[in-house]
């Protein structure tokens, strides 16, 4: 059953990042636009978190607040109990498309957050992340040279390499097509499940967010609020066909309002 | 960012100017300490513009160095531009006539003054002629490289609604290339104002180049040298100025999603 | 886009070598029709070309040339690239030293010469300042640009992976702006070689320049003034091909993917 506005943070993890009533302003040419309202959540060490929301309405600003690009004009975000100011590499940040560095080589953008190791090192992790996300063999290619998806998988490596405590994905299968995207997410749970860092996910693909999520976080139109919590109580591989995913996503999109019939 | 606080922007227009006038400090400063009391200060060079004022001689050679680029940059536009155009539409002219657009573009206009001396004598047409040369070829390139960039899909969608070929080059093509184009004519002025400068230094008796060569050939009046290097830099600046404001008319501004 | 019909694989030899022939006959015939006695045709020309390698001279006109363009343009290379990745990074900096720039950049360096020659006297010195000025400023100006446009993905990319803002400089920056960095040196180039041609023809006595208007001034050898013309044309567009070749090294080539 959905769960109601209220924060609700599971009780068995402890919080890694705290956002309380966080709103963001934004100001330009005299006019004031209100992106974020009052926006109060926790997230759990370890814990998959869905921002779902239409286009627009803050979601991804609300995510770079959480990585440290933009200040909250009010409220604060805390994670181990810091607030955050400014970028840092244990928050790694997915991007939707162009994250990558085209003037890198595969292995030169997954090695980039490790200059500070030894060259054998270096080479070891690289090695390591290039096999987890599957691109054998491509180490030597530059990006223009692979695909949407390939692409997306060196900057998920890319990110993982420097051993992040969390993962900040902003739509990062956006840009493929439907097929590649339900390829990438069944990889991004692998992944998550072998390494278990906190992840938080900003899509406004409702499947998207049912499937992968424990938690889907519903945002609602600009200026966003938590019109929603879902808790998807499903484990792992979920049956896209079973009754219980059906009804939890049938609930939410009756919660956003949507048509079911087209 | 916010800096919207009028009191800031305010500030932030001055410093430019604060710059500028350090720079001329400096400049000032810089003269007083030279050995051979040849160049001027900005001080000398405002005297220097109004001696020309006062003489008459700036509108005047203004007026000539406006008048040989206009008419050297029209025809190489009226030229160039249509020549271009076509060429570029079939690609087999193009590849017919690029190893020689290749090999004379890279050749400075005024390598061609002993040319255009035997041609047309020394005077304002050999001048012309000369802003004419340099002006031709990075048109015809710019004509070249417009047509060759419409997408295909503009064409095609063209094609689609049964447009004939006169009209698909007046409705389709012609408004696609025109932001390029109006680049490249900017771009080209811009040589254009260099040539004239340069070509004007050599074969003819007016205008400002010659002002330059001029001032210090008949008396080593180097403020009026750097007079005639302000004025211009500055009409030059005009000129672009003027081209780009003729980019931002609306019909035009499709092309330029970045800007 | 240009009209439909692909060109088959003989035809890009066919039509170059076309229409140079053309161009060619053409000369010939209007020189010949129209009598001239001292314009040369392409033969003449060709004469002339055969008589500057006989005599030796020509080497030391090109080395000369070349020579001055690199000084200028390294110099102008190694000072503007700096210089334009900073005023692009800071764009305060910016704002502040661009009517300067503005102003300056009209000017042709030609008209420069009267004051060059006081700085430096009349030679190579002079020539080299002036070939410098002709680059420096496209080269500033690629290099603000190309600060300037680099998307802003890569700059967060680079400070979330926790580098420094010297490190943001040479590890993000740079490289993402090299593509256009690389476009505006290769126009310099192509402005420096304008100007050390012109620049040899007023200020110095070598170099090519110097050769076109020594031909006709001393025997109105126009034979060799066409000949040192082409010349001329033929070093630039090397320069140019050559420069482009940087343009398809694959840590700069992603940057020029819509090539026209």
């Amino acid at each position: 059953m959905p769960q109601t506005q209220a924060a609700i943070r599971p009780a068995a993890l402890k919080t890694k990042l705290a956002m309380d009533r966080v709103s963001m302003v934004f100001e330009r040419d005299g006019k004031r636009t209100e992106v974020l309202n009052n926006i109060s959540l926790d997230v759990g060490d370890g814990e998959f978190v869905c921002l779902l929301g239409p286009s627009g309405c803050g979601k991804s600003t609300l995510l770079n607040a959480m990585a440290g690009f933009l200040a909250p004009t009010g409220g604060a975000i805390t994670v181990d109990g810091e607030v955050v100011r400014k970028p840092d590499p244990r928050r790694i940040f997915v991007f939707q498309e162009r994250g990558v560095f085209p003037w890198l080589t595969v292995e030169g953008n997954i090695g980039f957050g490790l200059a500070k190791l030894s060259k054998g090192e270096r080479e070891q992790r690289i090695a390591h992340y290039v096999k987890m996300v599957g691109l054998q063999g491509f180490e030597k290619a530059y990006p223009e040279e692979l695909s949407g998806g390939m692409k997306q998988r060196v900057e998920v490596a890319r990110a993982l390499a420097v051993n992040p405590d969390m993962l900040l994905l902003d739509e990062p299968f956006g840009a493929l097509d439907s097929i590649t995207r339900l390829t990438m997410r069944g990889e991004l749970l692998r992944i998550w499940e072998a390494e278990r860092k906190t992840i938080i996910f900003v899509t406004h693909d409702i499947d998207e967010a049912v499937q992968l999520a424990d938690r889907v976080v519903v945002l609602s139109a600009r200026p966003a609020t938590i019109q929603q919590t879902v808790n998807i109580d499903i484990a792992h591989p979920r049956d896209m066909s079973s009754p219980r995913y059906l009804e939890l996503r049938d609930g939410i999109f009756k919660q956003i309002g949507l048509a079911h019939r087209i | 960012m916010r800096d919207d606080s009028p009191v800031r922007t305010r500030l932030l227009l001055w410093r430019p100017f604060a710059f500028t006038a350090l720079l001329l400090l400096f400049w000032e400063a810089g003269v007083r300490y030279q050995p051979s009391h040849l160049l001027p200060g900005p001080l000398g060079v405002a005297g220097g513009i109004v001696d020309l004022v006062r003489h008459g001689l700036l509108l005047k050679y203004v007026v000539a160095s406006l008048f040989r680029v206009t008419w050297g940059f029209a025809l190489a536009v009226a030229t160039a531009v249509p020549l271009g155009l076509a060429i570029g539409w079939y690609r087999r002219a193009e590849m017919a006539i690029n190893p020689i657009l290749q090999i004379l573009r890279p050749i400075s206009p005024l390598a061609w003054i002993p040319i255009a001396i035997l041609w047309f004598g020394v005077g304002d047409l050999a001048a012309v002629f000369l802003i004419f040369v340099g002006s031709f070829f990075p048109l015809m390139l710019t004509a070249i490289n417009a047509v060759q960039s419409v997408p295909a899909v503009y064409v095609d969608a063209g094609r689609n609604f049964g447009l004939s070929p006169a009209a698909l080059m007046y409705r389709v093509l012609y408004p696609a290339v025109v932001p390029r184009l109006i680049v490249g004519l900017r771009i080209t002025l811009g040589i254009a104002w260099l040539v004239v400068v340069a070509a004007e230094m050599i074969a003819v008796s007016s205008g400002l180049g010659f002002l330059i060569v001029d001032a210090r050939n008949a008396g080593n009046r180097y403020d009026l040298v750097v007079a005639g290097m302000l004025i211009i830099g500055i009409i030059g600046l005009l000129l672009d100025l003027g081209m780009r404001s003729l980019e931002k008319v609306k019909s035009f501004r499709w092309g330029y999603s970045e800007d | 886009m240009s009209s439909q019909v692909q060109p088959a694989k003989w035809e890009r030899l066919f039509w170059p070598v076309l229409g140079t022939g053309v161009l060619l006959v053409l000369w010939y015939y209007s020189v010949r029709w129209s009598g001239t006695k001292v314009f040369p045709s392409p033969r003449d020309v060709e004469r002339g070309l055969a008589e500057l390698l006989r005599h030796q001279v020509l080497w030391g006109d090109i080395v000369d040339s070349l020579r001055r363009v690199a000084i200028g343009y390294g110099l102008a290379a190694l000072i503007g690239v700096p210089l334009g990745l900073t005023l692009g990074w800071y764009p305060a900096a910016n704002q502040v030293v661009n009517p300067t720039i503005q102003i300056l950049r009209p000017i042709s360096p030609i008209a420069w010469i009267p004051v060059a020659i006081i700085f430096f006297g009349v030679g190579d010195k002079a020539a080299i300042f002036l070939i410098f000025l002709g680059a420096f400023f496209p080269v500033v100006v690629a290099g603000i640009n190309g600060v300037r446009n680099v998307p802003s993905v890569y700059r967060r990319a680079g400070r979330n992976f926790g580098l420094t803002p010297p490190q943001l400089l040479g590890r993000v920056l740079f490289p993402a702006a090299l593509p256009q960095i690389l476009v505006g040196l290769r126009i310099a180039l192509g402005i420096a070689w304008l100007v050390v041609v012109a620049a040899e023809m007023i200020a110095v006595d070598s170099g090519l320049g110097f050769l076109v208007i020594d031909s006709r001034n001393s025997g109105k050898r126009y034979d060799l003034v066409v000949a040192a013309i082409l010349l001329i044309g033929v070093i630039g567009l090397i320069l140019d091909v050559a420069f482009r070749r940087l343009e398809k090294l694959r840590s700069v080539r992603w940057g020029f993917r819509a090539e026209s």
